[in-house]
């Protein structure tokens, strides 16, 4: 196991290494001269100049690279280009909300998702599986924004039942986390319901049924938990489309997390707090997906020993 | 010789009874598998109807962007000549929205193109040759699935800057590793089997071997994964359009008039519904011919 942990971490560091490298090449080599658009349209010369050299930006590109890997090993990212702060201060002081809102909007989709699919898998084309299966592709076809905007318009402008912006109130976060939670259900849904049905098809299952275990047992105990190896992977991809999820909903909700301020920051031209955000976004999904690949092996001891 | 010699391995390649290749269908029965298929019928129908209306709406009811009615702002739907009613300019809802089909579209399809012309041959290459080659190309793949498609995308526009063509370029590129990941992992099960190894045996050159035996014979994957990748990048490009960094008004792109009918959800609710109707039906469309071609093209995923 040990041997394995080692190599997986091994593994993730060159990948953390392209992700800074990726965000080093979109920041320095894309058209725009980031000294211009933080000195501000009024600037003269001089000052642009000088904005220049406080960020390094007229050393050669190499020497660029390599103080950018050094600040980031020091976990310096600058200071944002709007407000002064750190970068890691202005992220950190949003962070906390993302997390609030990922975790509650996946915990629902892990929910429904788990039992929506085993329940379809088990009563294989019927009425139900067609409207769970139909109900999955609507899940997995809805533009986030859309979904959004529907549901403030119901249940915030017409039923004045819901908070339609903002954080200040413990149900502002119920449709925020439902648009969010809504893709990854469809997807999770889908997931399971094959792989439900493939570990259904196994003789064990109808061992155990031909013992006369109940059916309740048989699912839960025999077949879900075969099927819960591939469903754990499409969880741990989803913590991507979660945070890409929260880009657009928290922009649409005023949600203060960091997908808003990543818009934000994008209109603002902030771009040392894009260049952070879009480290941050990259490097969270390496390591939730780490995580991810360890419990794997931790549930199925043939991963650790192959 | 050397030409014989790879004629005779294209045969192989044709008729060799491997079994999983054996088990890919033909064109045409794939198409009348398709028809008869329930939940890709009606995407299909879906699409008819999206590529007829994005053809013939343009013809019929032209878009003028300097045409503006600002006495009949905000009409409701269902007024004679405004069957969707008007927006804050006083345009015609329906008019738009035929008009905005087609950036929505080829946006979609150039998106993916991008993604396949780029992404298939690296995944092929990655497979086939295996060493540092599949290494470096599986590293690179790697830290671009590491991004979220929307923030790899904001990323590039928010550098690039907006517009239809740096639409295409962020979006096409965040579609790029999914064709790589597929490709290559058909590619290792494709260069084990008897017809590739006889064509290297009969000297055929590796570009060869790879455009002729092994893509060739990956393609059933790759057309499923480009039909749902087309919902995808329809998604991500409408999304971008969303937030002002897409396509610029007032080309009347759904994803640009869903952005600004966000300015209006309290006062004039259906400016939001209609075009997120029109985005959602599309990409609703192309996951249904996705599955449905799945089903049928690649009986081993049923």
């Amino acid at each position: 196991m040990l041997t394995y942990v080692l190599r997986r971490f091994l593994v993730a560091i060159p990948t953390l290494w392209g992700v800074a490298t990726v965000v080093f090449i979109m920041a320095r080599l894309l058209p725009g001269d980031p000294a211009r658009v933080i000195a501000g349209v009024l600037a003269t010369q001089g000052d642009v100049d000088r904005i220049r050299r406080q960020m390094g930006l007229d050393q050669p590109l190499p020497v660029q690279y390599l103080d950018f890997l050094g600040s980031l090993l020091r976990l310096d990212l600058g200071r944002s280009a709007h407000t002064n702060a750190p970068v890691l201060e202005e992220i950190g002081s949003r962070l906390p909300y993302t997390i609030e809102l990922a975790f509650v909007a996946l915990v629902v989709a892990v929910a429904i998702g788990i039992l929506a699919g085993v329940t379809a898998a088990v009563r294989r084309n019927s009425k139900t599986d067609l409207i769970i299966s139909s109900l999955s592709v609507f899940g997995i076809s809805m533009p986030v924004y859309w979904l959004g905007l529907m549901l403030i318009i119901v249940f915030a402008v017409g039923l004045h039942a819901l908070p339609a912006a903002g954080a200040d109130q413990p149900t502002s976060i119920i449709l925020p986390a439902l648009t969010l939670a809504l893709f990854s259900v469809g997807l999770i849904a889908r997931m399971t319901r094959s792989s439900m049905l493939e570990v259904l098809g196994q003789d064990y299952i109808r061992t155990a049924r031909a013992m006369g275990l109940g059916s309740g047992s048989v699912i839960f105990r025999h077949a879900l938990r075969n099927a819960l190896l591939p469903i754990i992977t499409v969880i741990g991809l989803q913590v991507g489309s979660l945070l890409g999820g929260a880009v657009l909903t928290e922009t649409i909700f005023a949600w203060p997390g960091v997908g808003r301020l990543l818009i934000d920051s994008i209109f603002f031209r902030d771009y040392p707090v894009v260049q952070g955000l879009v480290l941050m976004f990259g490097a969270t999904f390496i390591l939730v997906n780490l995580l991810v690949d360890l419990l794997y092996a931790y549930v199925d001891p043939r991963i650790r020993y192959s | 010789m050397s030409i014989r010699a790879s004629a005779t391995a294209e045969s192989l390649g044709a008729t060799a009874l491997e079994p999983e290749v054996a088990a890919a269908v033909g064109p045409s029965l794939a198409l009348r598998r398709l028809l008869h298929h329930r939940s890709a019928a009606a995407g299909l129908g879906v699409l008819g109807v999206y590529i007829l209306a994005g053809l013939l709406g343009p013809l019929l009811f032209p878009f003028n962007p300097a045409q503006n009615h600002l006495v009949d702002v905000f009409l409701p739907p269902g007024r004679p000549g405004h069957l969707l009613g008007t927006d804050n300019y006083g345009r015609d809802e329906l008019l738009l929205i035929l008009n905005g089909m087609r950036y929505t579209l080829s946006l979609g399809l150039l998106a993916v193109a991008i993604g396949l012309v780029v992404g298939v041959p690296l995944g092929a290459i990655s497979g086939y040759f295996g060493g540092w080659v599949d290494i470096v190309i599986q590293r690179f793949t790697d830290v671009l699935l590491a991004f979220p498609s929307i923030v790899l995308a904001l990323a590039l526009v928010a550098g690039l800057g907006p517009g239809l063509r740096n639409v295409v370029i962020a979006v096409g590129v965040s579609s790029v590793p999914a064709f790589i990941r597929l490709v290559r992992a058909d590619t290792l099960r494709l260069r084990e089997l008897a017809f590739v190894e006889a064509a290297r045996a009969l000297g055929a050159p590796p570009a060869r071997i790879l455009l002729r035996h092994v893509i060739a014979n990956a393609l059933a994957p790759v057309i499923v994964q480009a039909t749902l990748q087309m919902g995808f990048a329809i998604l991500v490009a409408a999304g971008l359009g969303f937030f002002g960094l897409g396509v610029q008004p007032p080309t009347p792109e759904w994803g640009e008039l869903l952005g600004e009918a966000r300015n209006y959800i309290f006062s004039d609710p259906k400016l939001a519904t209609f075009p997120g109707l029109a985005i959602f039906g599309a990409v609703l469309a192309f996951n249904l011919v996705g599955d449905g071609l799945r089903d049928v093209l690649d009986p081993r995923l049923r």
